[in-house]
Order: C-alpha cells, then structure tokens, then sequence
C-alpha cells in the first residue's frame, strides 16, 4: 500500500524551481505535498498530486525529467509520540528511512507523513503489524 | 650584460646557424628513413628519397606529421632508435584515450636540457640562483625539463613540483629561491597569496620567473611583475619535441627566440600548408633535427603564430616567434594541461551520458577553471541523491584520470544545452587572454 510521488529534477539556478510550479499551476496540477532537496548544484522537488497521470504528462510536455517513485504515506493523530510509534514500527523491522516529510490533508486536524523506504512491502507489513495502516494511492483516498 | 648559457651557438652568425641546420637536416632525414618505417612510407609516397633532401631548401617536399600519426603510431611507431638506447619517457594527452608518448635517449635529454639552460640564463641565473621548479614533475615535461636545465646552469635547485603553495612561499622565503619556474597562472596565484599574506615585493626574493605551458597576456605579465617584484619570462615547447625551451624569451620580451640548432621553425597557411613568410600568421610547423629517439619531421603544432629575423637587442640570432594566438585545432590548455573536449567526450560516453555536453573555461582569480555541464536523462535521474551525487563524483573522477586535472561536473535541466545546426559550440572559453 505505497502512493505515488512524483520526484522532478531542478538545475540550481535561479527560477527553475519557479518554472516547475509555473508549469504546475498553469494545468491546474492540485499539490498535496512538496517537498524540496537539493545539493550545491541539483535539486529534486518531490510531489504528491491529485491526479499522477495528468502531472506525469505535463511534465513531460514541458521537458522535466521526473520520476514515479513509491513512497508510504501514513495520517498521524495529531497527539504526542504520534510519529514515534510509526519509526518505532518500522525500526522493529529494521526498515531504514531514506528521507521523510509531513504535510496537511484536506481533513482539518489531520497530518500526513510520508515516508520513503527501500522496500515499501516489507514497510507496509510491519506498519500493518502494528495497527498502522498506510493511504492507498492519493487519488483512490 | 646579456648572459649566454652557449654563446658561440646562441649568437652565431645567420650563415652558421643555416650551414649546421643544412647539415644536420640531410642527416636526420638518412636517420629517419633508415629507422622509422611509419615515415619513410610517407616519404616513398611522395615519390621522395634521402637524396632528395640536400639541404633546408629542400624542407618543403617532406610530408607532415600530425598529432593523428601519433595516435596512429602509438607507441613506437615513431620511434628512431632500439628502446636500448632510450632513456626517459614523458608525456601528454592526446585527441582522445590515446596520449602521446615521447622517447629520449640520453642524448636527447642533454639538448632538451640545454634549451631549457639558455632559457634560464636569459632570464639572468647564473650557479648563484635558487631557482624553484613548481612546474607538475612526472610525465609533465615542465618539471623534468627546466629541472635539468637548472642544474645545468648550476643554480641550486627547488624542486617543489606543483601545489601546496604555502610550502612553495615558505621555501621562497626561506631558502631565498631568485628564479620560479611554473605555469603563469600558478606564479599568478602564488603571487596573490603572497600578498593576501601581507608581502610586499620587497619582501619577495624571487627576481626573475620562467612561465609557460599555456598562454597568458601581456597585462597578465605586468599583473605577475609587479606583484612578485619580478621580470617574467615565456617559455615555449612540447613534448612532442621535447618539452619546454623549443623557444624563450630574452630580456628584450618581445617573442621567444627558438633554438634553431636543433628544430627549424616554418609558418604555413593551415588549409593550404603552403611555407609563410616571416610576418604572416600561420601554423607553426617544427623540424627536429637533432634529437635521435623521437625525430619528427615537420611537425604541425597546430599553434598559429608569426615569425620574425628581426635583429633583437640581446645578441641573440636565431628566429623569434609570437607568443602562440590561438589554435588550428579545439585543444583547451588548462592550468598548463592539453585538453580536447573529444577526451571529455570519451569519459561522458563511456559512462553512460548523452553526448550533449558544454564545456565552460573561465580564469577565476587567474585560475583556470573547467565546468563540464551534462543534460539530465530520464534514464539516469532517480529519487535517490545518493545515487546521482556518486555518479556525480564518478564523473568526476573519470575525468581527472583522463584529464589529470579536477574538472567540476554541472548537471543540467534536459534541452538546456543549445543545440546548433551546424557545428556544436561545445565549449565556451570566457578567459581573456
């Protein structure tokens, strides 16, 4: 039970991140997470999106080169220790995080994290494990 | 007072200079003829025997040789004598994977030594001189060649090879070093630090600085005088027929007289390779004629420059040419290394790149600096940093093993790159020079 992210490839130079969400606000792509990483000379702004086909297809039009990649995407209860009974879950398992993010749903006092993981299989079994049950895909939630 | 290393030969008369280049010109093309198979098919392709070739007039008929023979011969092809008697080798890149391999009898050594002497006895040292090597040694002719020549002159020589340039000033300082030998970019750099460093050239005991391997200004030239307390010096040469002291300058500054002794020097229009005049701008074609392991003849450098007999006020004879104007071919000189983007292309391509590339050369604080942009594929991109930074570094490294020089690795958005209609404008040179 992973989502699909959409990781793009930005030039550090200044605007090109600017031309991405140009591109993006232009075909009324709706954004549910962006999250940016970026070295000293390249970025890779990761989305979740309403709709990956339109998205994936825009971006293509326009000469990105983007990525489909899965990542698990998990609500938290908006109380204490919410996110550590997750990392604990997976660190019962030995599933190393590669890199994660939060963002806001359309629920109001509802957060999301999103993880990303080598083998989100093996991650969604042990969320599962311990009650935790991941989104299926964005556009099916 | 003008200093000679060899007088009788550095000033001798037009007529000697000619009757010995006469001599031994006859004599060389019987060697090359009788031991490097690879010439004398170019030659009977022509139609031309030794007997052919009496003297320099005849220089003309004998057919060229090209950085592509090189490559071509690779590694002995070119060779003039048993590897027994061959004593060194050096070399540097060439077009592409391929280097050039030069070879040296002991004979060979002592002359590309002594050129490299002359040069530093025009620039004043004499066996009272610290003169410090901080040219790359190894199988960069810069170190080798004007470390022989140093002791040949009798100076006590530094050989501090290049980087670490607090260890370079230290040894100025301390050993009161009179004479640098490097690239002009590194006394540049040198020369910056010593002031950031708070040293006034008074402080500095260098007094004279021997700069080439790649081309430099006249206001780059001031710039190093006046801020090491200096007089600069060019030098020109390559390894393909010996190293640096094929030519240097004299105290007149004014061109760099070459050692017409053991090369003879012609200008030719590159799409004609018809012989100049002196004052015409051409390629500048070499003739070693004295040098037994490697002996190229005419030889196309690939360097445009003009030549002049002009009488010059150090008594010196032999011909002058220009500081080199620029190239017949795409060869890049970075920080005193040869590079052709085809080598870059290599490394790209067999990594995996597209070969959509740009090249981009600037001098940063008189530094050289080479950013090599790749295009972005979908192929190649992932989510993972990781995995692109390390291809990245791969890249990287693969270059500097092809190079010899750190090259830094931009990736770029796809399409970025212009594509051209005609030729590619791979690289973009923004130096002033």
């Amino acid at each position: 039970m992973s989502i699909r992210q959409i990781s793009v490839f930005l030039e550090n130079k200044p605007g090109s991140l600017c031309e991405l969400t140009k591109v993006l606000a232009e075909n009324g792509v709706d954004m549910r997470a962006f999250s940016l990483a970026e070295t000293s000379d390249f970025g890779i702004a990761r989305l979740i999106v309403d709709d990956v086909y339109k998205t994936t297809t825009v971006l293509r039009d326009a000469g990105f080169v983007h990525r489909i990649t899965p990542v698990i995407a998990v609500a938290l209860s908006d109380t204490p220790g919410g996110l550590n009974a997750i990392l604990e879950a997976l660190n019962a398992e030995q599933i190393n995080v590669e890199f994660m993010y939060a963002f806001l749903g359309n629920t109001p006092g509802k957060a999301y994290m999103v993880f990303k993981v080598q083998d989100p299989v093996a991650a969604t079994t042990a969320l599962m494990r311990q009650g935790i049950t991941p989104l299926e895909d964005w556009e099916n939630s | 007072m003008e200093r000679y290393y060899q007088p009788e030969i550095e000033t001798a008369s037009r007529e000697q200079i000619k009757a010995w280049q006469d001599e031994r010109l006859v004599r060389q093309v019987r060697h090359v003829w009788d031991n490097v198979p690879y010439y004398r098919r170019k030659m009977e392709e022509k139609g031309l025997t030794p007997d052919d070739i009496r003297g320099t007039e005849d220089l003309r008929k004998l057919p060229f040789l090209s950085k592509a023979d090189l490559r071509e011969a690779y590694p002995y092809g070119l060779v003039g004598v048993p590897l027994k008697d061959c004593v060194r080798i050096q070399s540097t890149s060439g077009t592409t994977g391929k280097r050039v391999v030069a070879f040296y009898t002991q004979a060979d050594i002592d002359l590309w030594e002594d050129c490299c002497a002359r040069a530093i006895t025009a620039a004043g040292g004499t066996n009272e001189d610290v003169c410090q090597i901080s040219y790359g040694y190894g199988l960069f002719t810069g170190g080798p060649g004007l470390n022989g020549g140093s002791h040949k002159v009798g100076c006590l020589t530094i050989p501090t090879s290049s980087g670490n340039t607090e260890r370079q000033i230290m040894f100025i300082r301390d050993l009161n070093a009179t004479i640098l030998c490097c690239t002009p970019s590194y006394a540049a750099y040198i020369g910056e630090t010593m002031k950031e460093m708070g040293l006034t050239p008074d402080q500095i005991p260098l007094k004279a600085g021997i700069f080439g391997a790649e081309a430099w200004s006249e206001e780059m030239r001031r710039d190093i005088e006046r801020t090491l307390g200096i007089k600069a010096y060019d030098i020109y040469g390559l390894t393909e027929l010996s190293g640096p002291g094929v030519a240097f300058e004299c105290s007149a500054q004014s061109g760099m007289h070459i050692n017409e002794d053991h090369f003879i020097a012609e200008v030719i229009d590159p799409e004609t390779e018809e012989p100049l005049p002196d004052g015409q701008q051409g390629e500048l074609v070499f003739t070693a004629i004295t040098k037994q392991a490697f002996p190229l003849l005419r030889y196309r450098t690939r360097d445009i420059c003009v030549l002049s007999h002009e009488k010059c006020s150090c008594g010196r004879t032999h011909v002058k040419m220009s500081k080199p104007r620029g190239r017949t071919d795409d060869m890049l000189i970075i920080r005193g290394v040869n590079v052709f983007p085809s080598q870059i292309e290599t490394v790209l391509i067999h990594q995996g790149y597209p070969a959509n590339y740009q090249i981009i050369v600037d001098r940063v604080r008189n530094t050289d600096t080479l950013d090599v942009q790749v295009e972005m594929t979908p192929e190649m991109f992932t989510d993972d940093m990781g995995e692109i930074t390390s291809r990245q570094k791969a890249l990287v490294d693969g270059l500097r093993a092809m190079l010899g020089l750190t090259a830094k690795v931009t990736l770029v958005a796809p399409k970025s790159i212009v594509r051209s209609e005609g030729k590619a404008v791979r690289v973009i040179d923004k130096r002033k020079i």
